[in-house]
């Protein structure tokens, strides 16, 4: 089921088998059927981890979403919310219980809170009278949801600034209690996205980035349109074109897929054209088999070639619909003008594209990301220059946006340039962060998910293997927040002996969110042959620009 | 030398028994058992005596004892009970003794007649007070079960951690069962009860009717029921003097006996030695004791585990020992040497002869930072016996700051409390403290208290925006935070006000507060939405439709498709809207009506700064190829191929290139020479090239 899971150097489908049977061990505590009352966010972090089959050998015989007033009617003993730890829940849980109580044959109510348990809400629902009712309360700590081989996200929006001082004492809190562990990993890598807050504003231009920027990766599901996936039947004339979105999930599981999501789009084009061929010649080869032991082997193995095929019909549908709209005029536009931020041109003026695009009411988001990314690409924009964007933006989109702009102003994405001074050249020029001759096909740097442009955050990560921070403390001084280094002492008995050109391997957490494109960057720095570093990801949250710019945004109505 | 055999009896044809003393008893006991409530723990545990009970008709003044004595009667403890009448008494799984009284509340002593805590059974019970009670075993911990006087059973199966079950109804039942025990079966506590010739097994949803299989017939009334340790085995005695044995499962039938005695046994038990196979009923009358026995499969237990043993040793204070054995056994620290050294260290905390300074030095040099150790439960048990300055001390050794903050604020220090959660990082326990603080403090101090810890001031102001909105405006008003105060009325504006009056007001108020900000943008940016909003109501009254909310963009285009383009011009001067934009939108406004007429008078006012090229395109998008002729010509020349190749017209962008010789714009041209009569148009492109090489 999750083998793609064990394929990584750190074997995470231990960790996805730890939360199953967590999972398991909470539902046989509850006698007796079952119904799941869900906060809705949290049902697509669980379908990565548990599918229904699982729930249903438990006895789950009903699923609700969690909203107000009554519970649907159900013939169940036990009656369990899945909810994360809010206050807001804990009003909906409490309106349930009280009116389920009136009515009917006494039921067990419980509370699995995800992934931490809350004494704030249980004072709620102690103060709504509830509290009582509930059998058992406890926690689910489902905090680092395996994604992949190599990936782990918590998929909270929640800030985390203190995480590294956190991490440092419950540390020196932990010792003993789990101090004969073997460490998997040799560094850890802590980076708050305050470091890099350029990145996310680029578009992706790798596969799965540009996947997640046009159509948006859901828990490493995707919805697409379904027509260019519409079985292809001659004489059919157009009729019962499949109307719902086609969902695909996307993982490494998938074999093609692991070959092409971390490439430059431009350079998937000759893979699948490639992989077709093959595929078409492996179907030929039936021609050839003639003795029965031949055929006998072609059928054996027509089973993978036929999800081989059916993998690449569907790679192809999408790498035609993302062409379509990177090959139309207001992408190749748009592109141009990120470019020339990241490269340093005209960072200083009021952008022509930009101001074309509110003159057009082009989505709100996409101006946003623009704004901000000139802003970061200039230390900040000159006042004048900021207050024309600004008055912009609300007479077009509308005065409520100030709060939205406040809120960008807080997070440092939208600011005034101060001191009259822009940073952001020496910070390029000393981290190369854009590369003129970006090779797209056989890329020799991790510049290639951005055709040009090389991810601040990821070049910090290679820096700090080799040849360390040392050689760019002056870059280091200039970006935001502080950096530390602390080594943890390992029992001699714990010292791992390093075969000959054996990896490193380095855990690297993005505080506050990491993209698709950095991701592959990394791997691509994992795969080098002379790196001498492998990476697992974990992240609080799998985002993009869009997604980045919405959690900021606020609409007062 | 003595014969082996000599002292076995034969029990039988094939069997033979013996009986020897193991030990005899240290107790001195001055009265007959039969007159005291008796509980002996499993596993060789405390026994516990309570004399005079109340049953027996005895001078209210003489006050009952409650003595505990070892298993081989060593006197523990001896204390006078002064609380009320006690119904029944059982041993813990932790070897805490539980007295229950009549009124349903259970006192826990420890087994050196140590009061720990007590709670009640409920309301229920109160009134109806107790008839009976079991103290049980589950694999949870200790249960307790209590018959009411109303003939209801309420059980909890865990007392550790209380939740109070009361169980169905039994259909019927007019007076107390004959004979009824607690089972426990897939992790669920269960009643059995017998009425007349009636079983009935009660669960937490029904209750049902049970039938033993293979029962004898004619038994009207059930009179002694017992269930063997492991809630595995059940044995029913009858009033016909009938035994059967089985499973608690009521499935199969073991074996039954028929002893002939008619009279109620006083007690019945199962018994069987941990790796025997056999396994027997042990029936006891006033003068005689009955073995009934079988030998079904074989199951071992191994209950008593090292962890047990060690608990037993450290109940029994003896501490040396225990940590020998942990030595000795090389048990993880963890579970072995600091577990010890943490109750020793319980222990030494109600030395009362001793300083708090003393006790918390000695505690420390004894368990430095051995891991795994819980200064914070040691300092709890410390502040349960009054030294609270004591707990203080150890709490400071306790490196988890969030497992200071709970006994903290039982404590009463809550500003301390406050410094730890924060240092815990964990924002649950800085919000929990903070509303204990709330609740504690006045306004003013609580916001002082805020005002010196940033991040708990930060979480507040968090919790604040989504449930007490009116203390968020305080916080920032106390801190002259104008720029957020400035957001909060601007909130206020959308949500709280209705009337356009109210909403005008606190736009106002907003702005003030960005004043005082010095954020002169926001300020003018809110007056002028200000303005515009009346404007918007003006609009609404006087030409009908909804204009209120829009943004000016939106504004000044429905004036237009509604065909006021004089206000329109109006609004767009008043409110200084940039001349690129303006057109923009009238020219966007115009295609949307097809007002083509309007349009082309538009492009010929005055000249246009954003070019022709975008009269072009709208005129394509609405597919009218004729008027997007109009103002091909009129593109500048950078864009005047882009222009051509939009309406169709491949042949003359061809010149325009060639006349340009921009290699880019040819190679465009060439993209689009598709049609059939494109090839004149390519060949001339393709000739104009080569030419160009040549030079």
């Amino acid at each position: 089921m999750a083998a793609h899971l064990s394929y990584g150097r750190v074997n995470l489908n231990v960790l996805r088998e730890a939360v199953r049977r967590e999972l398991r061990e909470f539902l046989d505590k509850c006698a007796g059927s079952k119904a799941i009352v869900w906060d809705e966010y949290l049902t697509g972090p669980f379908g990565l981890i548990a599918q229904y089959s699982l729930l249903k050998e438990h006895e789950v015989e009903k699923m609700f979403t969690l909203k107000g007033s009554r519970l649907p009617a159900a013939d169940v003993k036990n009656i369990i919310f899945f909810v994360r730890p809010r206050l807001e829940l804990m009003d909906i849980i409490a309106e349930n219980v009280l009116s389920e109580d009136r009515r009917g044959p006494a039921r067990d109510f419980h509370i699995l809170f995800v992934p931490r348990r809350s004494l704030l809400c249980e004072q709620r629902l102690k103060d709504l009278g509830v509290l009582g009712s509930f059998i058992h309360r406890e926690e689910y700590s489902l905090d680092l949801i395996p994604f992949d081989g190599d990936l782990l996200s918590m998929e909270s929006e929640g800030a985390f600034k203190q995480v590294a001082n956190m991490m440092i004492r419950m540390k020196r809190e932990f010792t003993g209690s789990q101090n004969s562990i073997f460490p998997v990993f040799d560094n850890l890598l802590l980076l708050d996205r305050n470091v890099d807050l350029l990145t996310p504003l680029a578009t992706q231009l790798t596969y799965e980035g540009l996947i997640d920027e046009i159509y948006g990766i859901q828990n490493s599901y995707v919805k697409l349109p379904p027509e260019k996936f519409a079985p292809k039947k001659q004489g059919d004339g157009g009729k019962d074109l499949p109307t719902e979105a086609k969902k695909l999930q996307l993982n490494s599981a998938e074999e093609l897929y692991a070959e092409i999501r971390d490439k430059n789009f431009n350079a998937v084009g000759s893979v699948l054209s490639k992989k077709a061929k093959v595929i078409s010649a492996a179907f030929e080869e039936r021609h050839n088999a003639k003795t029965v032991g031949e055929i006998k082997q072609f059928v054996s193995q027509l089973p993978h070639m036929q999800a081989a095929r059916g993998s690449l019909a569907n790679h192809t549908s999408i790498a035609e619909l993302i062409k379509d709209v990177t090959t139309s005029e207001d992408f190749f536009d748009k592109l141009t003008v990120e470019q020339e931020f990241m490269s340093g041109i005209d960072t200083d003026k009021v952008n022509s594209y930009v101001e074309e695009c509110i003159a057009q009411k082009h989505p709100l988001i996409k101006v946003l990301r623009l704004v901000c990314l000139q802003s970061v690409c200039n230390s900040g924009l000159k006042q004048k220059v900021l207050d024309y964007y600004k008055r912009e933006i609300l007479q077009t989109y509308g005065y409520e946006h100030i709060l939205t702009l406040h809120n960008l102003e807080k997070a440092g994405l939208l600011k005034p340039q101060l001191g009259g001074r822009n940073n952001y050249p020496t910070i390029r020029k000393t981290l190369r962060l854009w590369m003129d001759d970006v090779n797209e096909q056989n890329p020799t740097d991790i510049s290639y998910v951005y055709s040009g442009y090389a991810p601040l955050s990821v070049r910090l990560a290679q820096l700090l293997s080799r040849p360390g921070w040392r050689s760019i403390e002056e870059v280091l001084r200039i970006l935001p927040g502080p950096h530390f280094e602390e080594r943890q002492p390992l029992p001699t008995g714990l010292q791992k002996k390093r075969q000959p050109g054996e990896n490193r391997i380095t855990l690297i957490f993005f505080l506050g969110g990491v993209t698709f494109a950095e991701i592959a960057a990394l791997r691509f720095l994992s795969q080098l042959e002379d790196g001498g570093t492998e990476y697992v990801i974990a992240t609080t949250k799998l985002m993009n620009g869009a997604s980045w710019i919405e959690s900021l945004m606020e609409k007062p109505f | 030398m003595d014969c082996y055999t000599a002292n076995w009896n034969p029990l039988g044809d094939s069997a033979f028994y013996r009986k020897y003393e193991l030990y005899s008893m240290d107790w001195d006991l001055k009265e007959e058992l039969r007159d005291c409530l008796v509980a002996a723990a499993p596993y060789g545990g405390p026994i516990a005596l309570l004399r005079n009970p109340w049953r027996k008709e005895k001078a209210a003044s003489v006050r009952p004892v409650l003595e505990i004595y070892s298993a081989s009667g060593m006197p523990l403890a001896s204390l006078l009970w002064k609380s009320g009448p006690v119904v029944s008494l059982g041993w813990s799984a932790e070897e805490e003794l539980l007295c229950v009284q009549e009124d349903g509340v259970v006192l826990v002593y420890g087994l050196h007649g140590d009061f720990r805590r007590h709670f009640s059974m409920g309301n229920e019970v109160l009134q109806n007070r107790v008839l009976d009670a079991r103290i049980f075993h589950t694999e949870f911990g200790s249960g307790v079960a209590i018959l009411t006087g109303a003939h209801r059973f309420t059980l909890s199966a865990n007392v550790g951690d209380l939740k109070l079950r009361r169980m169905p109804e039994v259909p019927g039942l007019q007076s107390a069962p004959s004979c009824w025990t607690t089972l426990c079966q897939d992790r669920v506590a269960h009643i059995l009860l017998a009425v007349g010739p009636d079983l009935y097994l009660l669960d937490h949803a029904a209750c049902s009717s049970v039938t033993p299989p293979g029962l004898a017939p004619g038994v009207s009334s059930f009179l002694q029921m017992a269930v063997s340790f492991t809630y595995r085995h059940l044995a029913l005695f009858t009033d016909t003097g009938y035994i059967w044995m089985g499973t608690t499962s009521l499935k199969e039938k073991l074996c039954e006996f028929n002893c002939n005695i008619r009279a109620p046994p006083k007690q019945m038990v199962w018994c069987s030695r941990p790796r025997s196979k056999e396994r027997a009923v042990v029936v006891a009358w006033e003068r005689r004791l009955m073995v009934v026995g079988d030998a079904p499969e074989s199951i071992q237990y191994k209950q008593l585990t090292i962890q047990v043993l060690l608990d037993r040793l450290v109940l029994r204070r003896l501490y040396p020992l225990a940590i020998q054995i942990c030595e000795y056994l090389r048990l993880p620290e963890v579970q072995g040497v600091s577990r010890i050294l943490a109750h020793w260290a319980c222990y030494k905390v109600q030395q009362k002869d001793v300083s708090d300074e003393d006790v918390a030095r000695a505690i420390n040099q004894k368990l430095g930072d051995t891991p795994g150790v819980s200064y914070s439960d040691i300092a709890a048990r410390a502040y349960g016996c009054g030294r609270t300055e004591l707990a203080i001390k150890l709490l400071e050794y306790e490196p988890r700051s969030g497992e200071q903050v709970p006994l903290l604020l039982k404590m009463k220090r809550s500003k301390l409390a406050l410094s730890k959660a924060i240092e815990s990082g964990d924002t649950d326990l800085v919000f929990t403290v903070l509303l204990h603080l709330k609740n504690e403090l006045n306004r003013g101090d609580f916001f002082m208290t805020l005002r010196n810890q940033p991040m708990a001031l930060s979480l507040y102001r968090q919790f604040c925006k989504y449930q007490e909105l009116e203390t968020l405006k305080d916080l920032y008003n106390q801190d002259d935070n104008h720029q957020e105060l400035g957001s909060f009325h601007i909130r206020a504006s959308y949500a709280a006000e209705e009337r356009i009056e109210g909403r005008v007001a606190a736009l106002q108020t907003a702005a003030d507060a960005f004043y005082k900000a010095k954020n002169e943008f926001a300020a003018k940016a809110t007056e002028d939405q200000m303005r515009l909003l009346r404007l918007q109501r003006r609009l609404e009254d006087e030409l009908g439709g909804r204009f209120l909310d829009l943004s000016l963009h939106d504004t000044v285009t429905t004036l237009i498709l509604g065909g006021h383009n004089k206000r329109a011009e109006q609004l767009a001067r008043d409110f200084r809207i940039p001349d690129k934009r303006l057109w923009w939108l009238k020219l966007t406004a115009l295609a949307d009506l097809e007002d083509w007429e309007e349009l082309e008078k538009f492009s010929k006012s005055k000249k246009s700064p954003i070019g022709y090229l975008p009269f072009v395109e709208i005129c394509m998008k609405q597919h009218n190829k004729y008027e997007a002729k109009k103002y091909t010509s009129r593109v500048g020349p950078e864009q005047k191929v882009k222009a051509l190749l939009l309406v169709g017209d491949v042949a003359q962008a061809a010149d325009v290139a060639i006349e340009h010789r921009n290699e880019a714009e040819l190679s465009l041209v060439l993209s689009h020479c598709t049609g059939a009569t494109d090839g004149a148009t390519a060949d001339k492109i393709q000739r104009a090239r080569a030419q160009a090489q040549k030079k």
